[in-house]
């Protein structure tokens, strides 16, 4: 395995918001230590469910916003709670490609437009002729004609407008590049047509992929390792097939068996976790997981578990046993 | 086209995407309302552009033998005086048509000024801290909650009345309905994705705000824009009404009305004609906003 292009230690980012008149200011952990790799060639899915921290990470790792806690070491270089002197050097290495494929492209920019200003703004010693090439280069490796360079985003369809989306991430050559539900938004054969591309991309550029989705059957096909978070904590960390074939944790099983399975005739042991998520501003004590928990025990209500094993781990004080995962 | 059924399939099969502008105008000659209002407000236009060719005296050209002479279709008018001549003897037609140079001209200042002022502080209060952003608009609250004909009266009651701090006051008026509306489109704007996108891409803050997040609220704002130009010709008319606006003997419509109020049982022709030039000038340009507003803003698009 290569060096780690991305190293995140126990990253945090908190939110203040305001508590009303006469009331203190609370604070929102929307994520809350969160410590993983991201190495070339590689693809780390992020799962969880709406609320969970997901985009939070992204935007961290993408540094728009800089972490509160904890440190991310993007290519040798330390990113801290004082920000990052955003250069164009820092900025070449992360990109990001965002759920919303209809709000992530400027309307008001031809296509060409839009994949040049990235190398307009960070390489100002490139010509406009190479540039111009450089941009329909990328058109045609993302699978558009060259057609397209001198069109609006409003004549594009959904899965289209994602591979440009993808096309402008992708101009600066970055080594990693955040994908932020990048499929969740389109029809499912198009899903399928946008996910070749990206991984068609990874093997020829070696990129480390962040891969941030709710969709197990999508980090199914394509994760070669998955983190599951729950409220803005990593509960669960380990290679692809250990977490879909043995999870340890008892929400990363909940969350395996809500996927649905294309066998009417397989029975299915369906988990229902009762309740909600509960609120980042007011977690429960000890494990955030175990208001929800089939499997508490007294000491989940009073210690937080730690991340434990090595290569998989998983943060729970009652891990569901290893060989009744296997049957599930 | 008869004969274009029995013709070949035409060989184009690439139909090149329409442009915006192409797009525009079939979305707004629909409105017949809006096409009228612009071919007028085109009309108006051309006048005020040629009204020294166009207009057959001089406008302060008094002629002595002929006071109060009206329009050529009643008893006693001549073909002389097509509109007739005011009380002092000078031509109405011409007057009017030098009157529609002095209309455009404070609409195009006006609207310049204001939609400059307001477009800038507008953006700026959109992307402000919250401390900046409150102290803005307050202030444009505190403007729009005058009466803002009282208020063009009191600025020029300051700076002493004439066309010019007429035209000031009346920009100073309508500039908050340009900074509200700039901010609500910059705080939609603002938090979409695309924004964020050429932030990562290394945009300034410069650069982000008048390249990337500006050029997407302008539909609104050209709205705007068109209906403040009847506004403003409305609102100087009015101060020229009230003594404030444009001093005799200048040309101006609502100069001219109030110099003829005193006659209006005598002679019909020098007020009604001032009234009707301004009521079709607004008509039209109100006529033509909501064709552009109909045209411009995609939610009331059918597609």
């Amino acid at each position: 395995m290569s060096e780690p292009i991305l190293t995140a230690t126990n990253l945090k980012r908190h939110y203040e918001v305001k508590g009303g008149f006469m009331k203190p200011n609370a604070i929102v952990r929307a994520l809350d230590g969160a410590s993983f790799t991201l190495t070339p060639g590689k693809t780390l899915a992020v799962v969880g469910e709406s609320g969970s921290g997901k985009s939070t990470l992204a935007r961290v790792v993408t540094m728009i916003e800089a972490p509160t806690d904890g440190e991310l070491i993007i290519g040798g270089r330390k990113i801290g709670p004082e920000g990052a002197s955003r250069d164009r050097d820092l900025r070449a290495m992360v990109q990001i490609v965002f759920q919303d494929p209809y709000g992530s492209l400027n309307p008001r920019q031809t296509i060409g437009q839009t994949l040049m200003e990235p190398l307009l703004l960070n390489r100002p010693e490139i010509g406009a002729a190479e540039r111009e090439k450089r941009a329909r280069e990328m058109l045609g490796m993302v699978g558009l004609r060259p057609e397209h360079f001198e069109r609006y985003p409003h004549m594009f369809s959904g899965g289209q407008r994602q591979r440009v989306a993808v096309a402008r991430a992708l101009m600066l050559e970055p080594k990693i590049l955040v994908l932020d539900e990048p499929v969740s938004a389109l029809d499912l054969s198009i899903q399928s047509q946008v996910l070749n591309l990206l991984m068609d991309l990874q093997e020829r550029m070696d990129l480390a992929y962040l891969f941030i989705s709710h969709d197990l059957s999508v980090v199914r096909h394509l994760a070669d390792e998955v983190l599951v978070l729950y409220l803005g904590q990593p509960v669960e960390i380990g290679p692809k097939e250990q977490i879909f074939e043995h999870p340890r944790h008892p929400y990363t099983k909940a969350l395996l068996s809500a996927t649905p399975v294309a066998d009417p005739l397989m029975r299915k042991e369906r988990i229902k976790l009762k309740g909600e998520l509960p609120s980042p501003m007011n977690k429960p004590e000890g494990c955030s997981f175990n208001p929800r928990c089939w499997r508490r025990l007294d000491i989940c209500t009073t210690v937080e578990p730690e991340l434990q094993g090595h290569g998989h781990c998983y943060a729970c004080h009652n891990p569901v046993p290893e060989d009744e995962t296997a049957a599930a | 086209m008869t004969d274009s059924a029995s013709q070949p399939v035409p060989q184009q099969t690439f139909k090149a995407p329409p442009s915006r502008l192409r797009e525009f105008w079939s979305s707004f000659r629909e409105n017949r309302g809006a096409v009228i209002g612009l071919f007028v407000f085109l009309g108006f236009l051309v006048v005020a552009l040629l009204a020294p060719v166009l207009a057959p005296y001089a406008p302060d050209a008094q002629y002595r033998d002929a006071l109060l002479v009206p329009p050529f279709w009643q008893e006693g008018g001549s073909t002389r005086f097509l509109l007739g001549t005011d009380a002092l003897g000078r031509d109405l037609l011409s007057r009017l048509i030098f009157g529609a140079r002095y209309s455009f001209f404070i609409g195009l200042i006006v609207v310049t000024l204001a939609t400059t002022c307001g477009v800038l502080l507008g953006v700026i209060a959109g992307f402000a801290p919250t401390w900046l952003d409150t102290l803005i608009m307050r202030l444009m609250d505190i403007v729009l909650s005058f009466p803002s004909l009282l208020l063009a009266l009191v600025l020029v009651a300051i700076l002493g009345p004439s066309l010019l701090n007429a035209m000031i006051a009346i920009a100073i008026v309508l500039q908050p309905h340009f900074v509200r509306l700039t901010r609500a489109a910059v705080l939609t704007e603002r938090s979409k994705d695309y924004v964020t996108a050429a932030r990562v891409a290394g945009g300034r803050k410069l650069r982000i705000m008048f390249r990337t997040v500006l050029p997407n609220c302008l539909a609104p704002i050209i709205v705007q824009a068109a209906l403040s130009f009847s506004t403003a010709v409305l609102d100087t008319a009015a101060l020229g009404f009230l003594g404030m606006g444009a001093q005799p003997p200048t040309p101006e419509w609502g100069t001219m009305l109030a110099e003829s109020r005193e006659f209006i049982l005598r002679a019909w022709w020098v007020v009604t004609f001032p009234g009707l030039c301004i009521l079709v000038t607004v008509l039209a340009i109100n006529l033509m906003g909501d064709g552009l507003r109909d045209a411009l803003d995609p939610k009331l698009k059918r597609s």
